[in-house]
């Protein structure tokens, strides 16, 4: 049996055999494409169809969406997307495209969307039919998330949008945006609002994309122009100037630390991809050459590979130690680490992977003979996305210093 | 064999963690503790061994010594992360006593088969030990000895013995003519001298202890052999150990953070405080994940014990070092005093962060496992 499989409850252990067995048989075949690092970089349609049409299949089957009630689409069960993650990481399959919707949209819609609107959107978020993106960061609001500029002003039933948001990933595919705003100038925190809009529809009327270019060269995420977008106010998530609280519930789901798990796939690689997790980092040591013997023979690089061996044995530990009420002092102590750890240690990782390469490590994606088809410069510039996005890493160190350990905020 | 989920840490494991808390709490908390062993600030100072022995027969009627021992040996044979858990509250409390010699001394002897039987009954029966392993150069390698058996008696110098002059055992690595063995060795046996070293540490004493002849009884004929299954549970309470001491250290100084005002802010506002405060809190919860982690090992996966136990050690030591540097730093001028109490932790944890092997020797040794071995 195996080490996730021990303490399961029976409803989890018949679950996890079913995922496995529709998993041996319904897992995708080789992409005819290759395939982005994350879904944050889909940048073609081939790309998505093939993602998409893994995500519905997953969806039909019961995988995603385990623990939502069945009357919004979900599957109704208790406690067991963990298990489906589990098993269809287990299984190497793709990852899920849809995943600001999974992880960011799906919750808040659930917990502050009127029931009418969780039946009508969740289903087709759940099959990544509808692919969603998240409206939050301007060109003036970054870590200071709640200064949002964008406006909303009421005329009779309907809002009347104008605004920016920048770093708009997978905008491009996007039906639908959960839209954070202003409807009142006077208020810095409670003159915010929370929306759902379908900006696809409204593409040249209203709603304007525009591609951003990443610093790895890739595309994937946006600007999006809001100009005298109307929208009706049944897309109000909670009440009005309650947007900063919905804001949180996002949050709190995409540091994986909210109540509900998010559905998550993958492992699968495909053409010219690696992993780019430590136990390659080895790899890579153990076949570089170096003078006269390997990279994993100079004693500063053994000791930079084993400090990132360890930290990734300690964030996969603390994982572990987070499911375990008996060994945490503070509920929220761990969880709120997740995202922190997570980030820096890619980094650490792709970091000391580029000192191993060495000369090599100049070497990009094109290039044949670039280590690892050029993943491990892709991976460290990537990385930088993962520590400045979802709340840079000073600002996860200000939330757990003011959150965990009581310190006075710094702002 | 896989480890559980919960890293075998049950609702005993829990109770002993939540007693050893209170026993510390209530029986020497800081004040107490700096009256106790720092009442001689004089640089100069020589050794001194500063304890409350009735507080330590206390402990050994609660089983607490007892709690490593086999079962098979007449032991309570409770899983390692349960002591682990016990001894991070002895950490947190930088409690003075022989607790990590007696059950490093336990480990080893239970490594030792049969012929270490009467030993483990002494540690059973209420006697402190400790090991004497170390040569003068203070060498990590656990098979370093000056010490030499011939004809039943030890003779030589065993160096850096962890608070010796509060045992009645010592547990002495020698060389043989058959190679390296163990001794079980009474600490008052005619010949034997234990010399105090003046070290900063004030919740320890350490000591060199020279053998002059001494009778002494061999437990193990491959003291290499037992060392090596033994010493992953050493590393790992050390490790549990210095997290437990790291947690005063963060949870006293953070509270000096948010009362403390400077600028007419609390220090914790001020971002060059805090975010370090955070890397500690960090560092703390790497190290316990590791050290279950390594625990647990110990007691269900032992081929992956030596491997954990060098993770959590080499992530413990870096973390005495760093957890230590910002408690003094951050209380500011009366953190340097000896008024102030950070500096009984910041002296304990130096003294472990080069203990039983520091972080780059520990990344070194997990290195060659990982490195140098078939993939």
């Amino acid at each position: 049996m195996s080490a996730s499989a021990r303490k399961d409850t029976p409803e989890q252990a018949e679950f996890r055999q079913y995922c496995r067995q529709w998993l041996a048989q319904h897992k995708p075949g080789e992409p005819p494409v290759r395939l982005p690092q994350s879904p944050l970089e889909i940048m073609t349609e081939p790309q998505l169809h093939y993602l998409q049409a893994w995500q519905k299949s997953a969806y039909e089957a019961g995988l995603i969406g385990c623990d939502y009630p069945q009357e919004v689409g979900g599957g109704g069960r208790g406690d067991c997307q963990r298990i489906a993650n589990q098993e269809m990481i287990a299984a190497r399959t793709p990852f899920l495209p849809n995943v600001i919707g999974l992880g960011m949209a799906a919750p808040t819609v659930f917990y502050h969307g009127q029931e009418e609107l969780k039946r009508r959107l969740l289903p087709r978020l759940f099959s990544g039919e509808d692919i969603w993106c998240q409206g939050f960061s301007e060109p003036g609001a970054g870590s200071d998330l709640a200064s949002v500029q964008t406006f909303a002003e009421r005329r009779g039933d309907k809002w009347v949008i104008n605004g920016h948001k920048v770093w708009t990933s997978l905008a491009h595919f996007a039906e639908w945006m959960i839209l954070l705003l202003r409807t009142d100038r006077s208020h810095k925190y409670d003159g915010l609002s929370y929306f759902v809009v379908p900006i696809r529809a409204a593409l040249g009327k209203g709603v304007t994309v525009r591609p951003l270019i990443k610093i790895t060269g890739e595309t994937g995420f946006n600007e999006v122009i809001f100009e005298d977008l109307e929208v009706d106010d049944s897309y109000r998530l909670d009440e009005l100037g309650k947007g900063w609280q919905v804001a949180m519930t996002t949050l709190l789901h995409e540091r994986s630390a909210g109540e509900l798990q998010t559905p998550r796939a993958g492992g699968m690689k495909s053409g010219a991809t690696h992993d780019t997790n430590s136990r390659s980092l080895i790899e890579l040591a153990r076949t570089t050459r170096r003078g006269e013997g390997r990279a994993a023979d100079d004693p500063v690089l053994r000791d930079r590979i084993m400090r990132a061996v360890i930290r990734e044995k300690a964030f996969e530990q603390t994982l572990r130690r987070s499911r375990n009420q008996a060994l945490l002092d503070h509920p929220m102590r761990l969880p709120l680490q997740n995202k922190l750890l997570a980030s820096e240690l890619a980094q650490e990782v792709a970091d000391t992977a580029l000192a191993v390469a060495g000369a090599a490590g100049s070497l990009y994606l094109a290039d044949d003979n670039a280590p690892a088809g050029g993943q491990w410069p892709m991976a460290y510039m990537n990385s930088f996305g993962m520590t400045i996005a979802a709340g840079t890493s000073e600002v996860q160190r200000n939330i757990l210093g003011e959150r965990v350990l009581g310190m006075s905020k710094s702002k | 064999m896989a480890q559980p989920n919960d890293f075998g840490f049950g609702e005993e494991a829990a109770m002993l963690k939540d007693a050893a808390r209170k026993f510390f709490a209530d029986n020497l908390p800081v004040a107490a503790l700096h009256q106790l062993v720092a009442d001689n600030h004089d640089p100069d100072r020589g050794p001194a061994v500063a304890w409350r022995e009735d507080l330590w027969r206390q402990m050994v009627e609660l089983g607490w010594t007892a709690l490593a021992i086999p079962e098979a040996a007449g032991g309570l044979g409770m899983p390692l992360v349960a002591v682990a858990g016990l001894v991070e509250e002895l950490g947190r409390a930088a409690f003075p006593c022989p607790l990590l010699g007696t059950l490093n001394a336990t480990f080893v002897l239970a490594a030792c088969g049969d012929r270490a039987a009467a030993a483990l009954d002494d540690i059973g029966a209420g006697r402190a030990a400790t090991l004497a392993l170390t040569n003068r150069d203070g060498d990590w390698n656990p098979a370093a000895t000056e010490l030499r058996a011939s004809g039943g008696t030890l003779s030589g110098t065993a160096w850096f013995v962890q608070d010796a002059g509060k045992v009645d055992r010592l547990l002495a690595a020698a060389h043989t003519e058959g190679g390296l063995g163990l001794f079980w060795v009474d600490a008052g046996a005619a010949g034997v001298r234990v010399h105090g070293d003046a070290i900063v540490d004030l919740t320890r004493d350490q000591a060199h202890v020279s053998f002059d002849n001494v009778e002494a009884v061999e437990v193990s004929a491959n003291a290499l052999a037992a060392l090596n299954t033994a010493f992953p549970a050493i590393w790992t309470l050390l490790a549990a150990d210095i997290a437990g001491a790291a947690e005063w250290q963060l949870q006293t100084t953070v509270e000096y953070a948010n009362t403390r005002k400077q600028f007419d802010r609390p220090l914790g506002f001020f971002q060059a405080v805090k975010h370090p405060l955070v890397d500690v809190m960090i560092g703390i919860d790497e190290v316990r994940s590791l050290l279950y982690n390594a625990a647990c090992a110990c007691d269900t996966e032992p081929e992956k014990a030596g491997q954990y136990a060098h993770m959590a050690l080499a992530a413990a030591s870096d973390l005495a070092g760093f957890a230590s540097s910002r408690s003094v730093q951050y209380h500011g001028g009366i953190g340097f005093t000896w008024e102030c109490f950070v500096h009984l932790y910041f002296k304990r944890q130096k003294h472990s962060q080069a203990l039983w092997g520091d972080g780059a020797w520990h990344r070194a040794r997990l290195a060659e496992i990982l490195l140098d071995t078939a993939a």
